[in-house]
């Protein structure tokens, strides 16, 4: 009886809590146009990354969005956790070459390793906002999860450019949309300095997949959330062990508790 | 080791003996730790004291093992973060542990700080207990703050350069004393250097504080949920077994939801631009604290003025330092206090309101139900407590602890 | 100092709570040391400290008598290409003569027990106190045995890098390599 208050308390926290969660997530979803709700194969308690779609997401990353978009966080060696052998990885990258100093401290251009990180399309970043009308293309490592509700959005931008002339009178008004700007639904400002990097056909995948556009936004989303936290399925299936052993933890705790308690109650 | 109140204890093995009679280290822990007479009565609520020093002990030791992977330079923070959770074995662990871990500590705290004001433990004899309790507070906020600058994102950054800025409100110094705090004419690479410093170094200034908060609470015990002291060893119970078992019991619950988040959520309570590296040119849209500073922030930002907003910011944790003589009352646990009940429950949905108004830009309504909530937590600490203890009747207090246990059970 | 006494004495039934105490400080003892293995494991070598750990050389380019040095694991490798009067020099030593009896074919083979007489790969650190011995490069002191000289102590190596005089111990170290081509070789 004496405990009620107490719980009362708990329980009014908990309504208010909920309630004003609810209230600002409707002010929030009022503003913007969200991505349409995907499904992702690493969502969940128990989602892994799909490792074929992550291969052919890597095919995208190399022939389309490395032209601008370093992924600096990430080696050559990484691309074996993706189950990818050594031998097949050396032959993704057997063209490639990154700089390095040889003996007598001259730069020069070395074949890649497996041990080096990604090549970056540009030097630095002044090089690379001076090659973009003077705004760097961003590093896509840990891109899925620098944007609220990453995959959705990145999907959801790569697929969500409206052409000039599908625009209406009202969106170009508003905007201030000209004929040579990029207008994409779900970028925030909807102005994007990013041409529609994707094409139906841009890319030939070697497994048969068909090359849409759509598969491949999502192919190359895949590529990026892996990228941005590879230990994923490592984390999870620790949860999992760590959690059952905490309930079991606490269950004998529990019956240690009421048995010591036993003359008190 | 038979021992019972009172008699000093007798160790059989020689070697503990030994050491006991030079350095009484053993003595201590049957004392304060054994055979400890603690409140027959605690419930739940009082777990929250042993499941705050849990998580103190598991934020230094991830803490310990990150720095050694850690390089506090702003050209490498982030990506030494980043290599943290990428190359160092089992390095993603330690920092999911010992992010979620910072939220779930501040959990457990203010928990721990609202069981405190409801069963007015605060109240005397337990008064410098508190304040010791309001400086570990402090103390957590500010080791907080900087871990957050550590990673060097966007919001460490910019998050460093709001709450610095906060002293330049101060008249004259104000200048000075910020130019002081950053080493430099911004947030930069010597602000990093000194932050990380201490933040290694604070949290065993907290240990420090936690020791002479346990020394405290030792001298005349552990308040419990009737507020009433007990009168002899029907009102207590050992502390070894009955609480050790049950603090055991509420840690491992604590640690299920804890392993929830840090396994299976590790980014929700975090925010997406913190991984964007720090850009000093481009601030993000919307700056937002961690959400266990959101209500100050909101308080922060309800004064349309700037040295107001840091006074009332600042005076919102001040006011809790002085608690123990702002309440009037002579009964200590809200239980018997018909009215004041009421309103510790508007007071906590007061604070979670202002938590809501910090995470939202300040536009439209906001401003205003920020103003409001901000008004009534100074009102409810300032006004209402002091005149509520005087005009309050209580209820009658039961005789004693057991003889409220026993009534209890046979109702 | 738990379970010691019998501080809850006369609650339940003793066989059940004994088995319960067991079981519970069985099971908390394994989570402990569950939980204490990460906090150890955090600081072995990274992934990518790990990816360093082996380098590849192309010796093509070395010609006959030439030397080259590359870092591996934060030391200096020395890659010799021998000429015929080295690997005779070598080979021709009596067992008897070294301090560190070792066959010249035993220093020469991979991991894949190929015997290359002409590639030399050591580990270019003098085994009494570390220093980098001379005689890699053109032009530097060979010593008395035409092979490594080490300047730190007058330890003297001979074209099979084994101590011949001098104050160091051992041979200087074979490190694990393999030869993947003829021309490419993989360091650890």
């Amino acid at each position: 009886m004496r405990t009620l208050p107490m719980k009362k308390l708990l329980v009014s926290g908990a309504i208010a809590l909920a309630a004003f969660s609810a209230a600002a997530a409707a002010i929030a979803a009022g503003t913007v146009e969200q991505p349409p709700r995907k499904s992702w194969h690493f969502e969940g308690p128990f989602g892994t990354y799909d490792r074929a779609a992550a291969q052919r997401g890597y095919q995208v990353y190399a022939e389309v969005c490395a032209a601008c978009h370093s992924l600096s966080l990430l080696a050559y060696r990484n691309l074996m956790e993706l189950g990818l052998t050594e031998n097949q990885v050396k032959g993704l990258i057997k063209d490639i070459e990154v700089p390095d100093l040889n003996d007598d401290g001259q730069p020069i251009d070395r074949p890649a390793r497996l041990s080096d990180r990604f090549k970056k399309p540009f030097p630095n970043e002044l090089a690379a906002a001076a090659a973009n009308n003077g705004k760097a293309p961003p590093d896509l490592s840990v891109m899925v999860k620098a944007r609220a509700n990453g995959p959705d959005y990145l999907h959801g931008l790569l697929t969500g450019y409206v052409p000039y002339d599908k625009l209406t009178p009202q969106q170009i008004k508003e905007y201030a949309v000209t004929k040579d700007d990029n207008f994409n639904k779900y970028f925030p400002g909807h102005k994007i300095a990013m041409a529609p990097p994707l094409a139906d056909d841009k890319v030939t995948y070697a497994d048969g997949t068909k090359s849409t556009s759509d598969q491949q936004a999502s192919d190359i989303v895949e590529f990026l959330a892996w990228a941005s936290e590879p230990h994923m399925e490592d984390r999870k299936r620790t949860g999992v062990r760590v959690i059952l052993f905490l309930l079991a933890m606490a269950g004998f705790m529990y019956a240690i508790k009421r048995m010591v308690w036993s003359d008190k109650h | 080791m038979a021992s019972s109140h009172g008699t000093p204890p007798v160790f059989n093995n020689k070697v503990i003996s030994w050491i006991d009679h030079r350095l009484p280290i053993f003595s201590y822990i049957e004392k304060e730790y054994h055979t400890f007479p603690t409140p027959r009565n605690f419930n739940y609520f009082w777990n929250f004291g042993a499941i705050a020093t849990v998580m103190l002990v598991l934020m230094i030791a991830t803490g310990v093992v990150l720095a050694t992977n850690y390089t506090p330079h702003v050209l490498m923070a982030f990506d030494s973060v980043e290599r943290i959770d990428r190359d160092v074995p089992q390095g993603w662990l330690m920092r999911d542990l010992h992010m979620n871990g910072a939220s779930f500590f501040f959990i457990a705290v203010y928990i721990h700080i609202f069981r405190g004001m409801y069963y007015g433990s605060y109240k005397a004899p337990r008064e410098l207990l508190w304040i010791l309790g309001v400086v570990i507070f402090l103390l957590m906020m500010a080791t907080a703050f900087m871990g957050y600058v550590l990673p060097w994102g966007q919001m460490s950054f910019w998050g460093a350069t709001v709450i610095t800025n906060l002293f330049s409100a101060i008249p004259v110094v104000g200048d000075s004393i910020v130019t002081w705090l950053w080493g430099g004419f911004s947030v930069d690479n010597p602000t990093l250097n000194r932050f990380f410093a201490l933040h290694y170094l604070l949290p065993f200034v907290i240990v420090a504080v936690v020791a002479l908060h346990v020394v405290a609470l030792h001298v005349h015990g552990s308040n419990n949920p009737l507020g009433i002291d007990p009168k002899g060893p029907q009102d207590t119970v050992p502390f070894h077994p009955y609480y050790t078992m049950k603090d055991g019991f509420g840690v491992v619950v604590f640690l299920i939801v804890f392993a929830g988040f840090a396994f299976f959520a590790p980014d929700y309570m975090g925010h997406p631009d913190n991984y964007v590296p720090a850009n000093p040119l481009v601030t993000p849209e919307h700056i937002v604290p961690e959400w266990y500073f959101l209500p100050y922030y909101a308080i922060l930002r309800a004064v349309p003025d700037k040295l107001g907003g840091v006074i009332a910011m600042f005076g919102a944790i001040a006011v809790l330092f002085v608690l123990p003589w702002l309440d009037t009352s002579r009964v200590r646990s809200a239980s018997f206090r018909p009215i004041y009940k009421w309103f510790m429950l508007v007071l906590v949905v007061d604070v979670i309101v202002l938590g809501f108004c910090g995470a939202n830009p300040p536009a439209g309504f906001w401003i205003p139900l920020s103003q409001v909530a901000t008004l009534y937590y100074f009102f409810h600490f300032l006004v209402l407590l002091p005149i509520l203890g005087k005009i309050e009747r209580p209820l009658p207090l039961p005789p004693s602890i057991a003889d409220a246990v026993l009534k209890n059970k046979a109702g | 100092m738990a379970t010691s006494g019998n501080p809850a004495g006369g609650h339940g039934d003793p066989t059940r709570r004994d088995f319960l105490m067991v079981a519970t400080g069985a099971l908390g003892g394994v989570g402990i040391a569950a939980t204490a293995w990460p906090f150890i494991n955090n600081l072995n070598p990274a992934a990518d400290t790990l990816a360093l750990a082996s380098v590849e050389v192309n010796v093509a380019p070395i010609q006959v008598g030439q030397a080259i040095t590359v870092k591996w694991r934060g030391k200096p490798v020395f890659i010799r290409h021998r000429t015929p009067e080295d690997i005779k020099a070598a080979e021709s030593v009596p067992m008897s003569q070294l301090p560190d009896p070792q066959t010249d074919n035993a220093r020469v083979t991979d991991s894949a027990k190929k015997v290359r007489p002409q590639w030399l790969i050591m580990i270019g650190v003098c085994t009494h106190l570390g220093c980098v011995p001379l005689g890699n490069r053109p032009g530097q002191d060979k010593g008395p045995f035409d092979g490594w000289y080490c300047p730190c102590h007058g330890s003297a190596y001979d074209t099979s890098g084994r101590i011949r005089q001098g104050p160091a111990p051992t041979n200087l170290v074979i490190p694990e390599y393999l030869f993947l081509s003829d021309a490419l070789v993989r360091i650890g």
